[in-house]
């Protein structure tokens, strides 16, 4: 990367974190309600970016595991546990049922592991609506605590808003990590080619488990955020269709792209909102948009990106070669 | 035991339904690679379509055949041309994603111009109880189960004794192959997706009745047929309505035998099984030996 197109980079990276940081300060309660949501929602996008847009694991399960997170913290707070130890439990529980939920992925691949993964979420969907000693089934659980953060309390949307900013930083800076790290480089060792990776020594079953477990962590992380941003949840936004909501996120972001799922969660969290004039037909339009999207560009919007930018480097790349023919014959 | 019987014909007839879903299903999968999430929301339509032409005026067998036809059309020409023929070159998971949003839109679309009230659907099969061997059993049953055992036959009768039908299977096995022996592929492609926009009317013809014509029924219906399909072996015909009238008993069994809260999780945990222990289906793995 030449060092201008790195400062440009850069300065974008501010802005973005700027505006994230100042314009909500003067949003009312609704506008940040929203924008908390996103930054919950590209959490668990986040993670099933990893499992699917890394490790090349279909998943529709994300949304089971953002229910998950949501009742661990909902149960435990609402007994008087502290946010940050439910967000451990939550995060402990998840990565456990998403090792066992990879387990289907080693035997199984593409269609029949989505439909595995999809069977689990409607299993996990009963759950929450069918025990109802753990979970209140549809009745759901009300007046869940919003945590105190170092002394100061974040039950006022601006603080929780920073809460779930703060969060997403976190998560961010990790996962931005993970994938320079060579896991990482061993998920994509897996999406691209299993047989090669294994060959080269990469223990394919080990790293299959992984991807799963950490892809459904996030989720749990999310849903812990849930929990608390909406102070009460009953079964039904966990069911199928949440799932089915983060994959498009995935998708229509880029997957395997890091920066994907953000304006994934962006369109499908934002862009409803924005389309409310056209009251009720705003899904239908969101509808129409992802198809049209996805026709023209299959890898999603940071594919268009990504495409522009290859296109370009290789008309430069082959003027500097016309350029240097040039020269070359030039030169007795 | 007489408990039993009538569950059993009544799973029967709701599993008949759910084979003609899962066989148009699979059907699409062979022909095109396409998995349609939105299989549920097709078999939701026609029925809209039906009732509007009946709210028009027309007669109620001029509507059904103008249901089928649109539902031709709409669901079958023009779900391959607008989507399908676009994505297919991105590989499967754009197109399925594709359909995914095609599901909502659908069913946005139902919700806004016919509302979101259930409404009533006339039944092809007039109501009440026949005597067979001594024993009552519902009349609506009888009249699904021989519905679809005809069409199940005529589609059988279709791919296996035809010119037709053969080229349509040559064109799923080895599409160059195909070509290269002069099937005219696209065509062949084509008429498996009409096949399937006339699937799905049937099935809606069948289904609402029973359970009314309302925009989110897709959804529960479309999961039956996936299940049916993986279940019985997502290959062939015979395997999905083999699975088809598995899924429509167990589910009707279960909520009778083990508990109406969990009915749904049975034919879940029996995807889950099938999947990790004979992921052919279980029609799937037999015929492998044999040939």
């Amino acid at each position: 990367m030449t060092r201008q197109a790195k400062f440009w980079r850069l300065a974008l990276g501010v802005i973005a974190i700027a505006a994230l940081v100042l314009v909500p300060m003067n949003l009312n309660r609704y506008g940040l309600f929203i924008l908390s949501q996103w930054a919950v929602m590209t959490i668990a996008a986040m993670g099933l970016n990893l499992t699917l847009g890394y490790a090349g694991q279909v998943s529709l399960a994300q949304g089971a595991f953002v229910g998950i997170g949501a009742y661990a913290a909902a149960i435990l707070t609402t007994q008087g546990m502290p946010l940050i130890a439910a967000l451990a439990v939550a995060i402990l529980l998840c990565f456990a049922i998403g090792w066992l939920l990879g387990y289907p992925a080693l035997r199984v691949q593409h269609h029949y592991l989505a439909f595995v993964t999809l069977a689990f979420s409607t299993l996990a969907f009963l759950v929450f609506r069918n025990e109802d000693w753990l979970t209140k089934g549809i009745y759901g659980i009300s007046n869940i605590p919003r945590p105190v953060i170092l002394g100061f309390p974040t039950s006022r949307p601006l603080p929780f808003y920073y809460l779930c900013l703060g969060s997403l930083g976190l998560v961010s800076a990790v996962m931005w990590w993970l994938i320079r790290s060579p896991w990482g480089r061993a998920f994509r060792g897996l999406r691209e080619n299993p047989l090669r990776a294994q060959s080269l020594g990469i223990d394919t079953r080990r790293y299959t488990l992984m991807a799963f477990a950490i892809g459904s962590a996030l989720g749990g992380v999310a849903g812990a955020l849930y929990a608390p941003l909406n102070q009460y949840i009953d079964p039904v936004p966990f069911n199928l269709s949440l799932s089915l909501d983060l994959l498009m996120m995935v998708i229509v972001g880029g997957a395997g792209f890091f920066f994907g799922p953000f304006l994934g969660a962006m369109i499908a969290v934002l862009l409803p909102e924005w389309l409310r004039f056209t009251e009720g037909y705003y899904l239908m339009f969101y509808a129409i948009a992802v198809i049209g999207l996805l026709i023209y560009s299959p890898t999603g919007i940071l594919g268009i990106l990504d495409r522009l930018v290859t296109e370009r480097r290789t008309r430069a790349a082959s003027a500097l070669r016309a350029a240097g023919k040039a020269q070359f014959e030039a030169t007795p | 035991m007489s408990n039993l019987l009538d569950l059993v014909v009544a799973g029967l007839a709701t599993g008949a339904i759910y084979a003609l879903i899962a066989v148009g299903f699979t059907l699409l999968w062979q022909a095109s690679q396409t998995i349609n999430f939105a299989q549920g929301e097709f078999v939701m339509l026609p029925a809209f379509l039906m009732l509007a032409v009946m709210h028009a005026g027309a007669p109620f067998w001029l509507a059904i055949l103008a249901g089928i036809v649109l539902s031709m059309l709409l669901l079958g020409l023009g779900f391959k041309m607008l989507l399908v023929d676009p994505m297919l070159r991105h590989g499967v998971l754009p197109l399925a994603i594709a359909t995914m949003a095609l599901a909502v839109g659908i069913k946005e679309a139902v919700k806004k111009f016919f509302g979101a009230e259930a409404s009533p659907f006339p039944s092809i099969v007039p109501a009440g109880d026949i005597a067979i061997f001594g024993r009552m059993v519902s009349l609506q049953s009888i009249g699904v189960l021989v519905v679809a055992i005809l069409a199940v036959i005529g589609l059988t009768f279709l791919l296996n004794r035809t010119a037709i039908g053969r080229q349509m299977q040559a064109t799923a096995q080895n599409p160059a192959a195909a070509r290269i022996v002069g099937i005219p592929v696209e065509r062949m492609i084509l008429l498996t997706f009409l096949i399937n926009g006339f699937l799905v009317a049937l099935a809606s013809l069948l289904v609402t009745p029973i359970y009314l014509a309302k925009f989110s029924s897709g959804e529960a219906l479309g999961q039956a047929a996936f299940i049916a399909a993986i279940v019985g072996g997502f290959n062939q015909v015979r395997g999905a309505i083999a699975g088809g009238l598995l899924i429509g008993v167990a589910d009707n069994l279960a909520a009778a035998y083990v508990s109406t809260q969990y009915r749904a999780a049975v034919p879940m945990i029996l995807l889950i099984v099938i999947i990790l222990f004979r992921p052919q289906g279980l029609l799937g793995r037999a015929e492998e030996r044999t040939v």
